[in-house]
């Protein structure tokens, strides 16, 4: 009814008003909205928006050798001395192989685990929850378990004969696979439970359109699952690398960075010059390095997650 | 191209019969329909012939072979699905061309197939598109488009109309005959939407609760259903039915109705003296009743639907059930609220054995369209 329309004058005069008092509302209502977000506004700014700026702060003074003595002042130096030293090289280059150990390898056996489990099978069930329970274990007894595994004396890989010399956790070119391994394991649940429920979205009628159209199991999971499933693989690229940056607590409770640094990731590495060293300035310089590599992994997960709306229709 | 044969087929789902026992010949060319509503085992039995389910007892032939033990792309089947089931993430051309890439067939060959499957369904200039940009519709042709561009000897359709609006329904519907006139290909064809089945199968097939009820022609299921099921669930709106009791008088049998007598045709005297049944379901379409001062039954008018094109005359009878008839749209109705006469047309008699709810013809009639058991 109020579609129709309404003679000249009585029409503007009653927009006019209606437009009033719809703009006092809409002031009314917004400040309604900006008083109910402040308290989680206050939290962010405690937590996160202080502690992001100060860090800016931080890099650009450079941290005195012995504490009491005053912060000098040295601008953007100390970021160019630190993201060009071969130290930073080293862990980044130590992070993205670490990267590349884990992802690939965690997502390829969460979808192998998904596939598999992905049946109507009695008791198939049982199989879900043991494949997805890593998610239930903490990084320390991960770390815990895997060390003992590796462990020289009492682990089990060298009581199967497997014991290279140096002891796999101190052997430089073992240390990082070792943790690469825990790290993967740690994360296959989440793998798993992931793969799964993009399984699960894959419609059955599709496949069984391709089982029709002459496409063999192999096809169909090539052709049809594989990129049906592709935002979600595209997904769990992104998460797992962005875990695989910020990796800590294995590296710390296995191998401390070592050997030779060889395990020195930049979360790890961060922790060392503030905790160790005691160079804020420098570590705020490389955690904000490593916040940048992080929004830029976000940013490409952003823009994927966009195509993938297009995609579903 | 070939027909279809199931012999004895049997599926179960766990304690679930989903196929009992089902024994049915789809011929060459033919466009069959399994009809029936949802759950009686039609997607079932369509299933089992693509290959997407195994049959747990029986046989199943395609052409000459039994196809049993085949997997679904050695059967030469194609199958559209009630949600098109297309490939979400290529284009109409390469989901058009998928099934002819499976069998690695060359590539200029593809190309020729996908043009003239194209061009049949009208989609050559939504080759590029992804099956996102399309609407209902146009998912529908290139569905279809994916099933006959390999030009296999047995077409599948499991609902494929029912996700289109209602114009677009009727539409499709004479694409589809025309389309399987013209590609002379066997197709059987699955949904529970009786006008589909009634315009589109050159036999319709009935099931219910896993069982076929009865195969034939549209119109000689129409007329002739084989039981109370099948005459209730074929006809909009449905036939009739009232419970009636056998008498006999002056040597003739008659039906003793709620206020009323009808007389049976003598047609029926010898089977139902002959097999002793006492108690019997009338069954008369709308269309074959009618308000007639001379008429047996007595009727209070209770409602006049009018249709446009025809009128609905709900009539209450004497013992509180409803009877419809169906009038044309010129003839004068009676008023809402009178009392009238209805008399059937004996020709148009449809007699069901109470028990049994089968249909009960006279000797040597009704082999027209048989009942399946």
């Amino acid at each position: 009814m109020s579609a129709l329309p309404v003679p000249g004058p009585v029409a503007a005069g009653a927009g006019a008003g209606r437009t009033t008092r719809l703009s006092n509302k809409r002031v009314r209502e917004a400040a309604l909205a900006y008083l109910l977000i402040v308290p989680s506004l206050l939290v962010f700014a405690v937590f996160v928006f202080y502690p992001f700026f100060k860090n800016f702060q931080l890099g650009f003074y450079r941290t005195p050798p012995f504490p009491g003595l005053p912060k000098t002042w040295v601008g953007f130096d100390q970021y160019r001395e630190v993201l060009t030293s071969k130290e930073f090289r080293d862990s980044l280059w130590t992070t993205v192989l670490f990267a590349l150990m884990t992802v690939p390898a965690g997502i390829a056996l969460g979808l192998g685990l998904a596939v598999l489990a992905h049946q109507r099978l009695r008791g198939i069930g049982i199989y879900r929850t043991i494949f997805s329970s890593t998610v239930a274990t903490s990084v320390a007894v991960a770390s815990v378990i895997f060390g003992t595994l590796f462990n020289p004396q009492v682990g089990l890989l060298p009581w199967l004969g497997i014991n290279p010399q140096p002891a796999i956790l101190d052997n430089p070119d073992l240390a990082l696979p070792a943790v690469a391994v825990t790290t993967i394991w740690q994360n296959l649940g989440l793998s798993f439970i992931l793969m799964s429920s993009g399984l699960q979205a894959v419609p059955d009628e599709i496949l069984e359109a391709a089982a029709v159209d002459g496409a063999r199991p192999f096809t169909r999971f090539w052709r049809v699952t594989v990129p049906l499933l592709s935002p979600t693989i595209f997904f769990a690229v992104v998460i797992g690398t962005i875990f695989a940056f910020q990796t800590f607590g294995q590296i710390d409770l296995l191998t401390q960075g070592g050997p030779l640094k060889r395990t020195n990731v930049l979360t790890y590495f961060i922790y060392t010059t503030l905790r160790k060293q005691n160079n804020d300035g420098k570590a705020a310089v490389l955690a904000i390095a490593l916040f940048l590599i992080t929004l830029v992994l976000t940013l490409a997960q952003q823009r994927y997650l966009e195509r993938r709306v297009h995609y579903a229709r | 191209m070939s027909g279809v044969s199931f012999e004895g087929v049997t599926k179960r789902f766990g304690d679930v019969v989903a196929v009992d026992d089902l024994t049915l010949e789809v011929f060459d060319h033919e466009f069959l329909v399994l009809l029936g509503p949802s759950g009686c085992g039609k997607s079932t039995a369509l299933r089992m012939v693509a290959g997407l389910e195994d049959p747990t007892a029986g046989i199943i032939r395609i052409g000459d072979r039994v196809v049993n033990d085949l997997e679904p792309r050695n059967r030469d089947v194609a199958m559209v699905f009630q949600s098109y089931a297309l490939y979400p993430h290529m284009t109409v051309r390469r989901n058009i061309e998928f099934p002819l890439r499976t069998r690695k067939i060359p590539h200029e060959e593809r190309e020729r197939a996908v043009q003239e499957a194209a061009g049949v369904l009208g989609l050559k200039s939504l080759l590029d598109r992804k099956p996102g940009q399309l609407s209902g519709g146009q998912r529908q042709r290139v569905a279809l488009a994916r099933a006959i561009v390999r030009r296999p000897s047995v077409f599948l359709m499991d609902e494929p109309l029912s996700n289109l609006d209602a114009k677009l329904r009727v539409q499709t519907r004479a694409e589809l005959i025309e389309l399987q006139r013209r590609l002379g290909v066997t197709v059987i064809y699955v949904t529970h939407d009786q006008v589909e089945a009634m315009t589109m199968g050159h036999r319709i097939a009935i099931m219910h609760e896993g069982v076929l009820q009865q195969v034939g022609p549209p119109q000689a299921v129409y007329e002739r259903p084989a039981n109370l099921f099948v005459a209730r669930f074929i006809g909009n709106p449905p036939m009739n039915t009232v419970v009636g009791v056998i008498t006999e008088r002056d040597g003739r049998l008659h039906l003793a109705l709620p206020g009323g007598e009808q007389p049976l045709p003598e047609s029926l005297t010898p089977t139902l003296r002959a097999r002793g049944i006492r108690s019997v379901v009338l069954g008369v379409r709308p269309e074959h009743l009618v308000v007639d001062p001379a008429g047996p039954v007595p009727a209070t008018v209770a409602v006049v639907e009018s249709l446009g094109h025809e009128r609905h005359v709900l009539c209450r009878l004497e013992d509180g059930q409803f009877v419809i008839l169906r009038i044309a749209a010129d003839q004068a109705p009676p008023g809402e609220g009178s009392m009238v006469r209805l008399s059937a047309d004996p020709a148009h008699l449809h007699l069901f054995d109470a028990e049994t709810e089968v249909r009960i013809a006279a000797e040597g009639v009704g082999a027209v369209a048989e009942p399946a058991r």
